[in-house]
C-alpha cells in the first residue's frame, strides 16, 4: 500500500542470560531487556515515547523504573502472544502519530519466581473456577493438552509423530549455544520420558525458565538512523477463541491461529509460498502441528507427517522454530517475545542457526491455551 | 483462635455467582441444566445471560438429558491440589447430547487409555464436593446411571 507509513523493528535484544536466574527479579529482567534493546537500536532511553508490556509488573511500573514518561502505553495482557499484539498496536500508534519510538518489554521469572507477583485470577467464582478447576486442572499441562487425543483419532496422528516434533526442534537447538537443551534426542527418548498428562511426555512439554526480551518499534522512514538492518513489519493479525479449553469450537484446529494468520498474510500480501522462515509458539509438541495447518502450510491432518518427514528441521524446506523453541530453547511462561526475537535475528542474518535467504519470516503466537493469537509477518524489504 | 487444618488439602469447590446459581441449584436436585436461546433456539453452556450465537438476552433454562459422548481427555500425572491420592486421573471434555461441551471427570471406570475410548457413551451423575453437587460422567448403562445421587 503506497503512501501508508511503513513500520520497522529497529532494536531487539534478549536479556544477557536466560535460563535459571535466581538473582534477578521480574522487574530487573524487564530493565535489562529494555537497556539491551535500546542499545541495539543505538538510542538513549529518553528517546522512547511509548511503552507496551503485560502485567506483572505492567507498563506503568516498567516505564517508571526506566525513567520514561510515555505519551502512549499499552498493557494488553492476553497470554504469551501479547508481545505480538503489542507490535501490532505499536504499528497502529506510530501510523496515527501517537508515538514515534515504542519500547516493548518482556521479563519473567518463570522458573525462579523472583518478584513474579500472582498469576491470572482464577478464583473459585470465576467461570474457569466453577467449570474447569473442580475437575483437577492445574495449569497448562493439564488442559492445553486435552485436544490432541481428538486430533489423533480424527486424523491418525501417531504418538511417534507427536514425539518427533520435539526431536526436530532439538536439532535446531543443538546449533544454538543459548539453548537450554542441546543434546540430540530420538523418538524413543521422548516416549521413554515420564508421562506428564497422557498422551504427553515430559519432552513434549516446554521448559520453564527465567529471562526477558525487548523490541524498539518505529517508522520505516527512520531506518537509516539505526546501526542494524531494518526489520519491516509487513503484516499483523490478532484474534481469539475461548478462555476455556473445553469451549474450543473444534478440538482439531485453532480458530485464533487461523484468523490471526489470515489477517497478517492479507495485510502483507503474501502466501505460504513466500515464507522462508517460521516460528510457531510451542508450549507443547502439538502446537506446531496446529499452527502449520491453521496457516495453510499443510492440509488438515498432514502436519504431523510433514514434520516427521524432515521438512521443518535443518536442511528442510520450511525452517521452523530455529532457536529450538519453547521445547528446547527457553520458555519463561510468556514465550512470544522469544519467537519474535528469533524472527528478527533471522531477517537480520544474525541467528546462531541462520537460514539462507530468510527474507520473509512469519511468527505465530499463542496466548493462554488456544485462547488468543497474534501473527507477525516480518521482512527484509518494505512491502 | 484457629481452625484445625484438614489433613489433606481440599479439591477445588465451585463458588456459584448469580448467573450460574440456577445451574448449581439444578445439580443439587440431580438435574443437569443448560440454557437455550428463545429467539434462535441454540442450546449452550457455560451459564450466561446472553445467547453466544445470536446475542439475544431472551434465554431460558431447561433440563438436559444427561447423555453425552467422550470427546477428548488427558490422564493427568501431576495432580492438582486435593487430587494427590487419586492416582493418575482423567480430565475429560464430553459432548452433551444437546450439543454443548463441558469439562468433567469420568467415574466408575479405570482412568486408563484402554478403558477410556473416544466417543463412548456416558451419562451424568453427581458427586458431592463441599456444599456443591458436581456433575461428573460415568459409562452409560452402568450402575448409577441417571440423575441419581
Amino acid at each position: 500500500m503506497s503512501g501508508e507509513r511503513g513500520v520497522i523493528i529497529a532494536g531487539a535484544a534478549e536479556t544477557s542470560a536466560i535460563g535459571k536466574l535466581p538473582d534477578q527479579s521480574t522487574l530487573q529482567l524487564h530493565i535489562e531487556a529494555a537497556v539491551n534493546a535500546v542499545a541495539d537500536a543505538g538510542l538513549k532511553m529518553r528517546d522512547i515515547d511509548g511503552i507496551a508490556t503485560v502485567t506483572t509488573p505492567g507498563p506503568m511500573q516498567v516505564a517508571h523504573a526506566l525513567g520514561i514518561t510515555p505519551a502512549w502505553m499499552d498493557g494488553t495482557a492476553v497470554g504469551g502472544t501479547s508481545f505480538l499484539l503489542h507490535v501490532r498496536h505499536a504499528a497502529a500508534a506510530i501510523r496515527a502519530g501517537y508515538a514515534s519510538t515504542i519500547l516493548i518489554t518482556h521479563g519473567e521469572s518463570g522458573r525462579s519466581r523472583v518478584g513474579a507477583g500472582g498469576g491470572p485470577a482464577r478464583g473459585a467464582s470465576s467461570i474457569p473456577g466453577q467449570f474447569e478447576a473442580p475437575y483437577g486442572t492445574a495449569g497448562p499441562t493439564t488442559a492445553f493438552t486435552i485436544p490432541v487425543l481428538r486430533y489423533m483419532k480424527e486424523y491418525g496422528l501417531t504418538h511417534e509423530q507427536l514425539a518427533y516434533v520435539a526431536v526436530a526442534q532439538r536439532k535446531w537447538a543443538a546449533r544454538n549455544p543459548r539453548a537450554m537443551f542441546r543434546d540430540l534426542i530420538t523418538v524413543e527418548d521422548v516416549l521413554a520420558s515420564r508421562l506428564v498428562a497422557y498422551p504427553f511426555h515430559l519432552l513434549e512439554c516446554c521448559l520453564v525458565t527465567d529471562g526477558g526480551g525487548a523490541l524498539i518499534v518505529t517508522s520505516a522512514d527512520r531506518a537509516a538512523q539505526f546501526p542494524k538492518p531494518p526489520v519491516h513489519v509487513l503484516g499483523t493479525g490478532e484474534s481469539m477463541e475461548t478462555p476455556m479449553i473445553s469451549q474450543m469450537v473444534d478440538f482439531t484446529e485453532s480458530q485464533a491461529f487461523r484468523l490471526a494468520g489470515r489477517a497478517a498474510f492479507a495485510e502483507a500480501h503474501i502466501t505460504t509460498a513466500d515464507v522462508r522462515h517460521l516460528m510457531i509458539y510451542d508450549a507443547f509438541a502439538h502446537l506446531p502441528i496446529y499452527g502449520l495447518e491453521a496457516l495453510g502450510f499443510t492440509a488438515k491432518g498432514e502436519a504431523g507427517s510433514f514434520i516427521a518427514d524432515g521438512n521443518t528441521e535443518p536442511g528442510g524446506r520450511l525452517p521452523l522454530n530455529t532457536n529450538g523453541g519453547g521445547l528446547s530453547y527457553t520458555h519463561t511462561g510468556m514465550y512470544g517475545m522469544f519467537a519474535i526475537q528469533e524472527g528478527v535475528r533471522q531477517i537480520r542474518g544474525e541467528a546462531p542457526a541462520q537460514v539462507p535467504d530468510a527474507d520473509i519470516s512469519v511468527i505465530l503466537g499463542n496466548g493462554g491455551m488456544f485462547a488468543s493469537s497474534g501473527v507477525l509477518v516480518l521482512g527484509r524489504q518494505p512491502r | 483462635m484457629s481452625t484445625p487444618a484438614p489433613r489433606t488439602p481440599a479439591k477445588a469447590v465451585p463458588e456459584p455467582t448469580p448467573e450460574t446459581q440456577p445451574f448449581w441449584d439444578g445439580c443439587a436436585r440431580g438435574e443437569l441444566l443448560l440454557q437455550r436461546c428463545r429467539e434462535c433456539g441454540t442450546p449452550y453452556f457455560y451459564p450466561r445471560p446472553i445467547c453466544p450465537s445470536c446475542g439475544s438476552t431472551d434465554v431460558e433454562w431447561f433440563r438436559a438429558s444427561g447423555r453425552a459422548t467422550l470427546y477428548s481427555y488427558v490422564i493427568n500425572h501431576r495432580p492438582a491440589r486435593g487430587f494427590e491420592a487419586d492416582g493418575p486421573y482423567a480430565i475429560a471434555v464430553v459432548q452433551l447430547a444437546e450439543g454443548p461441551r463441558m469439562m468433567t471427570s469420568i467415574t466408575g471406570v479405570p482412568n486408563t487409555p484402554e478403558d477410556l475410548v473416544l466417543d463412548m457413551e456416558l451419562q451424568v451423575t453427581f458427586e458431592q464436593r463441599g456444599d456443591i453437587s458436581l456433575p461428573v460422567f460415568t459409562v452409560a448403562g452402568t450402575a448409577g446411571e441417571g440423575a441419581t445421587r
